[in-house]
Order: C-alpha cells, then structure tokens, then sequence
C-alpha cells in the first residue's frame, strides 16, 4: 500500500492560494476601515485627505474618481466594503474566497468551508451601511471572522501541500498590502515635515501602525514613535507576522515545503527570485532603505513580489491572473446532465 | 404535539394502518412525536434548515444567473423501512441489478437475448441511450452498472414497485448520508430505542467498488477520482461531498489529460496517472473525440484510454440502454432470462404504444394513465391523465400516434403517503424511495436510501425541481417486539 500523498492539482492548488489571497484581502480592507474611523474621530480632516488615501492603498484611485468624485466617508465605505463591483471590496473578496472554496471543498476542511460560508451570508444579508453606533463593530467582526478562518485553517487541516499553497497567497497578500499602506502614508506624512514630531504626527504613525494591528507590539520594541523605526517595524521585522520580512520569510518556507528542495538551494525559478529577495530583506538596514527612498524602495519590492506570483503560476502550473476573474459560464458545467434529484414519482 | 387529527385521507400511509392506527414500527417515534411540546417540532425543522444554508449543502438552480443556490427542503420526520420488508428490498435490488447488469454486457457482446427472441432488436436499437462506440468494451470484472440509484414507490395496493432504475449517473445519495446527519443533530432523542441501521459506510463502499474496478495490471493502491462538470453543475455538492467523504480529488475535465492511451492529471509536481475515474458526467459529454464533438467538460482521448483498458470508468458508457422505459417494461424478462428466476420486485404495469393492442388501449385511457417519453427524465415529455385537460390529452394522442416508439403509459399510481411537517400540523404527503446500489467485487445496498417527498398537497412529482423535498429514511436493524 503506498501511503505517499498524491501531489496536489494545479488547478486546486491556485484555488486554495486565492481563496486565502482573498481572505487576507478582506480582512485588510476592513482593518483599514477600522482604522480610518477611529482617526477620523481624533483628528477630523477634509474628507478628501481621510478617505482617499484608503483608495490609494487599494490602487483604485483612477476607477473610483471617475465613477464617485470626492471620496467621502459613506462613498469610501461602500465602495471598499460592499460594493459587488469593486472585485476588491470586502464583500467580492469574500465571495471569491467562498467561490474557490466551493470549488475544492473536497481539499479544505468542513470548518472552513462553514467558516468562510457563514462570512459570505453575512456581507451578502448586509444591504446598506450599518448604522454609526454598529459601524466599528461590524469591521471588527469581518476581521475577527478572518482571524478564525486562519485558525481554524491550522488547527482543522493537515499542513500538507495545499495548507502551504494558502499560507502562500495569505502572506504574499499581506507583504502587498503592508508594503502598500507603508509606501501611501509615508508619501502623505513625509512632506509636512513642520509638523515631524507633533502629537498630530504622532496620530498619524499611530494610525499607521494600527492599520496593520502593529502598534501594541511596537510600542514594546520601540516606545517612542519615529518614522524610520516605523519603517524598520513593518518592512525589516522578522518576528512582527504582518512585516515585510516575515511575509517574506514564510512564503519562502512554504514555498520549500512544497518543492522539497533544501532551503538555501533552489530548482525552480520562484525558489531562486524567493531566496534572493529573502536574501536582501535579511541583510539591509532602514538607514540603506530610507537614504535611497522608501517609496523606491517599496515600488521594487511590489515588483519583486509580483515576479515572484507570476514565476509561481509558471512553476506549478496554475492559472495566470487574469482568468481568476470567476466569470466562467455556467451554461456548460450545467448541461452536462445528470438525471438530479428530477423525475416524476407518477 | 397532537396525531388525533391526522388523516391518511384514503391512502397508504407508511406510519398508519387502514383504521388510522400507528404501524407497529412507528409506534414508538409516533409517541415521541406526541410527546413533544406545541412548536417544538418547527423550531427542530427550523434549526435544520438554518444548518443547511450554513453548511451551503445546496443544489443549483439551473437557468438563474450566477448559479442560484437553495437548500433542498429536508422534512423531519422520517420514512420508516421494516427489517423484514428492507430484507426483501436488498435480494430484489440485487437480482434485479445482476440481471441488468449482464443484460448490458449481452447488448454490447453476443446479444444472445435477442437472438433469442426475448428483445426485439429494433427496441435496442432505437433506445436514445444505445452507444454502438462501446460494443465490444470488457470493463475489469465484467461490471458495467457500478453505482445504480432504483426508484421504488409503494402503490395503494401495498405493493413496492420498481418504478425506474437509474443506470447512468444517479444522483442523490449525499442528502441520504447529509439527511441522516442532520436528524442526528437536530432531533437526536428520536432515535433511542429504535436500533436504526447506519448508513455512514457508504463512502468506504463506493471507494472499495471504485478501487476494486482498477484496471488489470495495477499493483500499487490504485489512483481513484471524481470527475465533474464543475461546481455550476446542480449537484455539485454532492461531487465536492463524496470526493472529500473517499479522501479523492475531484478533478474537471481541464485537470486531466490523456497520452499513449493512459489518463493523467495535471498536479504541481507534472503529471500523474490515474487508473479509476467516477465520473458524474453524462456519456455525451465524457470525450468529445467519441462523443459529442462540441463538449468541452469531457477529455478527448478519454474512451480510447478507457477501451484499451488502461482506465477504468463507473459507470461504463453505454448503461443507458437499459433506462429506457421500453427496455425497462422488458427487465422482468431479463431477470427470467439471466438468473432463471421471477422478479422478486415487480415492475409497474407498462403499456408500449408501438404496439397496435397497447397504443389502443392507451389512447382509449389516457385520462387514467400516466404517459411518458421514452428516454426522458425530470417530469419531462410526460402527461398525467387524472390531472390533465381534454386539449392536453389530445395533444399528447397526437405524439403518441406520431412517434409510437417514444412512448410508455402506466397506471397512475397513487403513491404511499409518510407524514410531513406542514406549518405546525402533520400532513400525509406522497413519497418515493431511492436505495443506492454498489457493484464491485460484490453487490452492495446500503441500508437506507434517499426518501423524496411531494411537498405540495395532493402532488405526486417529488421532482426538485417542482416542490419535491426529501426525508430521511430509517431501516430498522430488527423486528419491533424485539428491541433490546
């Protein structure tokens, strides 16, 4: 009896890498949410610059302008959290997570099916914002209901090949997204320099923080807030789970769990683009990153990232982006038959 | 909870006698029920149906855009099978499943049956299910039926009749096994007492059938998958349930390939063979180098792999010969033919429009009778004679008398009735039952099948599709009297 567990299928593995991939992106758009909400009520500002750098950080700016104007507080929200054609709002992520998931149910683990399931029944039965005194909440419950997915992910299912491939897509996702709120906030704080050191900075890196739950565990390391230490936290840490570096690290992880090849050594293309961005988060310091610019700096790492997703669609044989679009026609799979639960008992 | 005003309104009832007292065997769940505070029973019925959305164990709703999920409406309460009447369901099943079996072996090799004047050979020919592609196929053990779901129904008489077979891609047996579990969680206290027979081995038994059918010359543990149309395909969950339930990938059509005559699967680590493939997909669509050029579900190259014996398939193509419902008026001949036997379950009473006696008899009656297409299913191309207009009739004696041969007519059954949860009361609804049946190294029934209910008062289509739900369906491990 052979008891070596078959490979898994190119089309499953991409599957459960996106399936996570939008998790991960759902629960950040509504920490973001979270986060702005709370900013807004310590530091009440046009709308234009508290909402719209949460349009930025999704890269919709453009899409958004033309099809709302001024980013307002209930524009920005709709748009991001319910709106079904923003393939990034929370509640498409969340019904693309529940798509792939429906589609290798047979791979996940019952929980998580229920989990991410329950998730989409509730944002689908979500018709308009929630009131003010329920909007903090109901953010909190989208990302406490991430968080349990990913629990329940690790303690319901076997870390086999397909729980590496959705720890890849979640922390490639994360690298993104942290990498993004980074490089956005720091364009926007940077050039007020009059104000570096005021409480009003202050609220702002706080801010910063928080919109990636790091401010606690900042606080710890750190203490007093400054920029560059900001910068160290979120990109270079390898211990805070939502830094670049760690991301980074445990994708490279996953990725040699998946291959086998001993770390260090690579046979794939990923492996090797893996190991040499690894490579260079292990062994620079923030002086290097802020002296040479930070947003340059981010900019080539989104690129390195996205060289990565692209030789890891290459290497494993899933499907590149853009057919994860989830428009496939019905019509097809439908006609193919099968008797059903039809026919007459006459 | 009160029965006083229950009502088997003239009907069989599966729970009640003639004179409207408890059968013997649902005397004790008749009594729970009884016992139950007022409400009880919907809040049970309630939680159930909260269970199911949540778990999405639901069907697709064809023709709705962005593929419409509902839940198929569960009842509670259960239909009751005796150990002695289950007893005789399995050894009818059974012969009647060998003789089938042998009977598609026949059509496709010798065709000694109609050699010997048994079957017409113009009836073989002509049924929409023949597929000369697989006349001398030999698949591993000569098994060609698998996994059959038989659809039986009670008549008023009493009687279990065999009402249709179900020999290609039968469908159904999740909500047996999802049923079973949500009764359990909802309504555990109803099963004390009554030593009710399992029916979680299901998903071994199919995996053992499928692995035992392995093409000849595989000595590892042989590769086993589920094919599927996709998860827009209607029953979907249940594909998704049964692979996961066999610890199987469930593949598509684009997940597979075929080279020198050997089916591969497209995996992270390059391709790897597969040697057993159950597949939820019609023959039509299964290759479109043998089948239907235009399918893009299936594999091309699929039924060469397949008839080079290099992968096996469950069904076998080509089974659904035997679905017609002319051939089916012939399967008591069959079961006499091969197994020398009587047909322990017997067949509804059928009249076959093409011939002369039949036809006239049927257009005479067609106001008592229920008529059906040939080859078709889902309620489709039928006419119910009690329920139909005089212009429909007309119409329908019109294709009758244009197409002979696509024509059946029964006598329209009046189908036994189990109580249903209907608001806060319990009504009779009409129901019928689909045991499942596994062909490999032996046949196999498991005890249990999946009960269909016609929701609607007075319907008799358990479709659904049109207001059909389901019910789970108890087989008792013994005779009431001795419960231990």
């Amino acid at each position: 009896m052979n008891t070596e567990s078959l490979p898994l299928l190119s089309r499953v593995a991409d599957s459960v890498c996106w399936m996570a991939r939008y998790i991960e992106r759902a629960e950040n758009v509504a920490r973001f949410i979270g986060v702005n909400l709370n900013l807004q009520i310590d530091l009440p500002l046009a709308p234009a610059h508290q909402w719209q750098p949460l349009i930025d950080t999704s890269g919709d700016a453009a899409v958004f302008k033309e099809r709302f104007g001024v980013a307002t507080q209930t524009r920005v929200i709709e748009y991001l959290a319910y709106d079904l054609d923003n393939p990034n709002s929370i509640a498409s992520c969340l019904r693309f997570a529940r798509e792939n998931a429906r589609s290798v149910r047979e791979t996940i683990s019952s929980e998580m099916w229920a989990q991410v399931n329950s998730m989409y029944l509730q944002i689908q039965s979500q018709r308009s914002l929630p009131e003010p005194e329920r909007m903090l909440d109901a953010f909190r419950e989208i990302r406490m209901g991430c968080h349990l997915f990913e629990g329940v992910t690790d303690a319901t299912m076997t870390h086999n090949e397909a729980w590496h491939f959705m720890r890849l897509g979640r922390m490639l996702e994360r690298a993104d997204k942290t990498s993004r709120i980074l490089d956005v906030k720091y364009f926007m704080l940077l050039p007020s320099a009059s104000d570096v050191g005021t409480p009003y900075d202050d609220i702002h890196w706080t801010a910063v923080l928080k919109s990636v739950s790091g401010f606690e565990m900042y606080r710890k390391k750190y203490g007093r807030i400054t920029p560059s230490d900001v910068v160290d936290f979120l990109v270079l840490d390898s211990e805070f789970p939502r830094a670049v570096r760690f991301c980074v690290t445990s994708v490279a992880e996953s990725l040699h769990s998946i291959t086998g090849t001993p770390v260090g050594a690579f046979r794939y293309r990923s492996e090797q683009l893996m190991g040499q961005l690894r490579a260079e988060l292990d062994f620079t310091s923030v002086t290097t990153v802020i002296r040479n610019g930070l947003h340059e700096y981010l900019d080539r790492l989104q690129y390195k990232m996205n060289e990565i997703d692209d030789s890891l669609r290459a290497d494993f044989a899933m499907r590149p982006p853009q057919t994860q679009s989830q428009t496939q026609t019905a019509g097809a799979a439908q006609r193919a038959g099968e008797d059903a639960n039809s026919k007459a008992g006459a | 909870m009160t029965l006083n005003d229950y009502d088997t309104g003239g009907f069989y009832d599966e729970m009640f006698d003639v004179a409207g007292h408890p059968r013997p065997e649902a005397q004790l769940l008749l009594e729970t029920i009884g016992a139950l505070r007022d409400g009880q029973l919907e809040r049970c019925q309630q939680a159930a149906e909260r269970i199911l959305v949540q778990l999405g164990i639901t069907f697709n709703v064809y023709g709705d855009s962005a593929g419409t999920e509902r839940p198929f409406p569960f009842d509670l309460v259960p239909r009751i099978v005796t150990s002695g009447e289950w007893d005789w369901i399995e050894r009818g099943l059974k012969q009647r499943i060998h003789a089938l079996n042998a009977f598609i072996d026949d059509i496709y090799h010798d065709q000694k049956i109609i050699k010997d004047g048994i079957i017409p050979e113009e009836v073989v020919r002509s049924a929409a299910f023949y597929r000369p592609q697989c006349i001398g196929i030999n698949p591993p053990k000569g098994v060609w039926c698998h996994i059959t779901g038989s659809d039986l129904v009670r008549h008023g008489d009493g009687q279990i009749y065999v009402l249709e077979d179900n020999l290609r891609v039968p469908s159904g047996v999740s909500y047996m096994l999802e049923n079973r579990d949500l009764m359990k969680r909802t309504f555990p206290q109803v099963f004390a007492g009554l030593r009710v027979r399992p029916v979680l081995e299901y998903p071994s038994y199919l995996l053992e059938t499928l692995e035992a059918i392995a093409p000849t010359g595989v000595t590892t543990k042989p590769v086993v998958v589920l094919l599927t149309p996709g998860m827009y395909n209607s029953a979907y969950f249940e594909h998704s349930y049964l692979a996961q339930k066999m610890g199987i990938p469930l593949v598509e059509g684009r997940d597979l390939v075929v080279e020198d005559h050997t089916v591969w699967m497209r995996t992270t680590k390059g391709l790897r063979r597969v040697h057993v493939i159950y597949r939820r997909i019609d023959d039509d669509f299964l290759d479109p180098e043998t089948f239907r050029p235009d399918s893009m579900l299936g594999v091309p190259g699929l039924v060469s792999a397949y008839r080079a014996g290099r992968v096996s398939l469950a069904n076998a193509p080509g089974n659904g010969v035997a679905d017609d419902k002319v051939m089916y008026s012939y399967v008591p001949d069959m079961i006499r033919y091969y197994e020398g036997e009587d047909a322990i379950i017997p067949n509804v009473q059928t009249f076959l429009c093409w011939r002369e006696t039949d036809r006239q008899h049927v257009l005479q009656n067609l106001e008592t009778l229920v008529v059906k297409a040939a080859n078709e299913a889902g309620g489709y191309g039928m006419l119910v004679g009690p329920h139909s207009t005089a212009a429909e009739r007309e119409a329908f004696a019109d294709k009758i008398r244009a197409n002979p041969r696509n024509y059946i007519a029964q006598p329209t059954l009046a189908l036994s009735r189990v109580p249903t949860l209907i608001g806060d009361h319990l009504e009779g609804r009409h129901v019928d039952l689909r045991p499942y049946i596994l062909y490999g190294d032996e046949i196999r029934v498991v005890p249990g099948g999946l009960t269909r209910v016609a929701l609607r008062k007075g319907s008799l289509v358990v479709n659904s599709s049109q207001g059909g739900g389901s019910k789970d369906t108890w087989v008792l491990s013994a005779e009431p009297g001795d419960r231990g």
